[in-house]
């Protein structure tokens, strides 16, 4: 190694000595730390106990919550991401049509996305109060007799969907980045030749930003398997007219990571929710898997 | 996609369609901060709030520990966008600008990272805060931010690399050590990137939920939105009270959008965005 290199090694590692150590501490020994306790038993308190893979074998075979907060979970991914991408990209697409007002229109859409995540369900569960709020009585002004929402087991996993979609500005503003790159020459040739608005979306649009709703998607992905802060706060018990019974009605918003929350922060079962962990990252690296295994679809523009 | 003139109608149309329905829960909040419990538990609802009555803000000041909250708020808010200014900016610097054996491996670790599920490492770092006895104080709440934020990292990364590597070769064989082409060329030419950072850190910590519910005890230290769900779950029908509070609540970030907007987007461009 020359001098000059050294140097550099020196340097780089000094400069990046903040990650480092975060990475060390923060990430790399925590890692070890969950797979060890989810081997465990473990309640903080006293030092953990050994117990192989109990936890597992209790979570798959035993846990009756346990399937119920995963298919809770999927519920609110196979129904919620699609719904924000497909609200995202046609509020993107509107927008990318040379409209007057565009940065009035965009920040409309976008503001609710930066509104404090508790500020936004306190917020959303008085918007859906099934007496006094405002959804229902905008449906009732239409004639239709809105449904109990939060406080029905069949409508509560709408309900929060319906929240989501308020916040859906983000994916909005990068899908809007994304159409405004596709070339214009695209379209006008395709204009030429007699091709229709449904044509140009299909052949041209989609695939142009094909990578763009992948990216979404996958983030999307990661985002639903974390999904806690509003389903906590929302259904969680703390609203007593919604007879404080956490996850919701019947346990149907108890999602996976506010039944992980429960057990470790709660129950103080941190052993357990340990084992919730590494499941709930196998599952995610296993979905992201199936989707980069199926995305054909996405078409890479070639190399400019 | 080059729409025809007829078609404008119907976009305009589905544009303001759209808006009112994106709109919508603003106003309610709005309109609902402004009402008495008489006016609020009113069916069908008044869309306005006649005669407006402020008393609600009075209360959600006094009656909620506000201005505390808002101070602790903003103590872990400033405290974490130094943090991440400070370590996101060098960390990026060593992984764009200074060519080092290894550099490449540890970036892409550090990307790897990111699609790690926090509760992994969620239980052992509350471990680790709780041997050192810091639970219930701010520290587990800014000391991370010091460590670098793989996100903020990046996007200075990307930002730093189109800075021509002539300026810092110059600079070196003028003898400026890296600290100071670090100080003194990159950070200025930088401030766009830096700005979105602070405006991110600032947001991120804001409306962080469950770092400080995990972390903090005792009322007194509570952030607002801590402080305003604790306060939600024990008076649940004060609504006026509790959407004063919303509105004080969301209007600094409200603002701060429109201060920053130009730093917004090009945040949320430059790499998707957690929530």
């Amino acid at each position: 190694m020359t001098r000059q290199e050294r140097l550099h090694l020196k340097n780089g590692l000094l400069f990046a000595a903040p990650w480092i150590v975060g990475f060390c501490v923060f990430t790399f020994a925590p890692i070890l730390a969950s797979f060890y306790y989810s081997l465990c038993s473990y309640n903080v308190v006293r030092e953990p106990i050994w117990i192989g893979l109990e936890n597992y074998r209790t979570l798959l075979f035993e846990d009756p919550h346990f399937l119920k907060t995963l298919y809770n979970t999927l519920y609110m991914m196979v129904f919620g991401v699609p719904l924000s991408l497909a609200l995202a990209f046609c509020l993107a697409a509107l927008l990318n049509t040379d409209v007057s007002f565009l940065s009035f229109f965009r920040t409309v859409f976008y503001l609710p996305s930066v509104v404090p995540v508790v500020a936004v369900s306190i917020l959303w569960v008085w918007i859906l109060n099934p007496e006094y709020g405002c959804i229902n009585a905008l449906l009732a002004s239409l004639g239709v007799h809105g449904p109990g929402w939060l406080t029905d087991p069949r409508w509560s996993k709408p309900a929060l969907i319906l929240t989501n979609l308020w916040g859906v500005g983000n994916i909005m503003i990068i899908f809007l980045a994304g159409l405004q790159q596709v070339p214009r020459s695209l379209y006008e040739a395709a204009v030429v030749d007699g091709a229709n608005r449904l044509q140009r979306l299909w052949n041209i649009t989609l695939p142009c930003v094909s990578p763009v709703i992948f990216f979404n998607l996958i983030m999307g992905v990661i985002a639903s398997f974390q999904y806690f802060t509003q389903v906590y706060i929302m259904t969680t018990g703390i609203s007593p007219e919604y007879g404080g019974r956490a996850g919701g009605p019947e346990g149907s918003t108890l999602v996976y990571a506010l039944y992980l929350y429960q057990n470790a922060f709660q129950h103080f079962k941190m052993g357990y929710a340990s084992a919730m962990a590494w499941i709930l990252f196998l599952l995610s690296v296993a979905v992201i898997y199936v989707i980069l295994k199926t995305s054909g679809w996405v078409h890479y523009a070639e190399e400019q | 996609m080059l729409g025809k003139k007829n078609d404008c109608v119907w976009i305009y149309a589905a544009l303001l369609a759209g808006s009112f329905l994106f709109f919508m829960p603003f106003w309610w909040m709005l309109i609902s901060s402004l009402k008495t419990n008489e006016q609020i538990f009113t069916v069908p609802p008044d869309w306005f709030p006649r005669p407006i009555h402020w008393q609600n803000y009075l209360d959600a000041v006094t009656f909620i520990p506000f201005v505390r909250y808002l101070w602790n708020t903003l103590i872990i808010s400033l405290g974490n966008t130094v943090g991440n200014v400070l370590s996101a900016s060098l960390v990026a610097y060593s992984f764009s600008r200074i060519p080092w054996r290894g550099r490449d491996v540890c970036f892409y670790l550090m990307l790897g990272t990111m699609l790690l599920p926090p509760q992994v490492t969620m239980i052992p770092v509350f471990v680790i805060f709780r041997t050192m006895r810091l639970i219930d104080t701010f520290a587990p709440l800014i000391i991370p931010s010091f460590l670098g934020t793989p996100f903020f990292i990046f996007l200075l990364r990307q930002l730093f690399r189109g800075i021509p590597e002539a300026l810092s070769e110059a600079a070196r064989i003028d003898g400026c050590s890296e600290w100071q082409i670090y100080a003194r060329i990159i950070m200025p030419l930088s401030i766009t990137g830096l700005v979105t950072v602070v405006v991110f850190s600032f947001l991120w910590s804001w409306v962080d939920y469950l770092n400080p519910l995990i972390y903090l005890q005792t009322p007194e230290k509570f952030t607002l939105s801590l402080g305003l769900q604790q306060f939600q779950s024990s008076h649940a029908l004060e609504w006026g009270m509790l959407m004063a509070a919303g509105t004080l609540m969301v209007l600094p970030v409200v603002l701060l959008f429109f201060v920053a907007q130009k730093a917004f987007i090009r945040g949320i461009i430059t790499g998707g965005l957690k929530e």
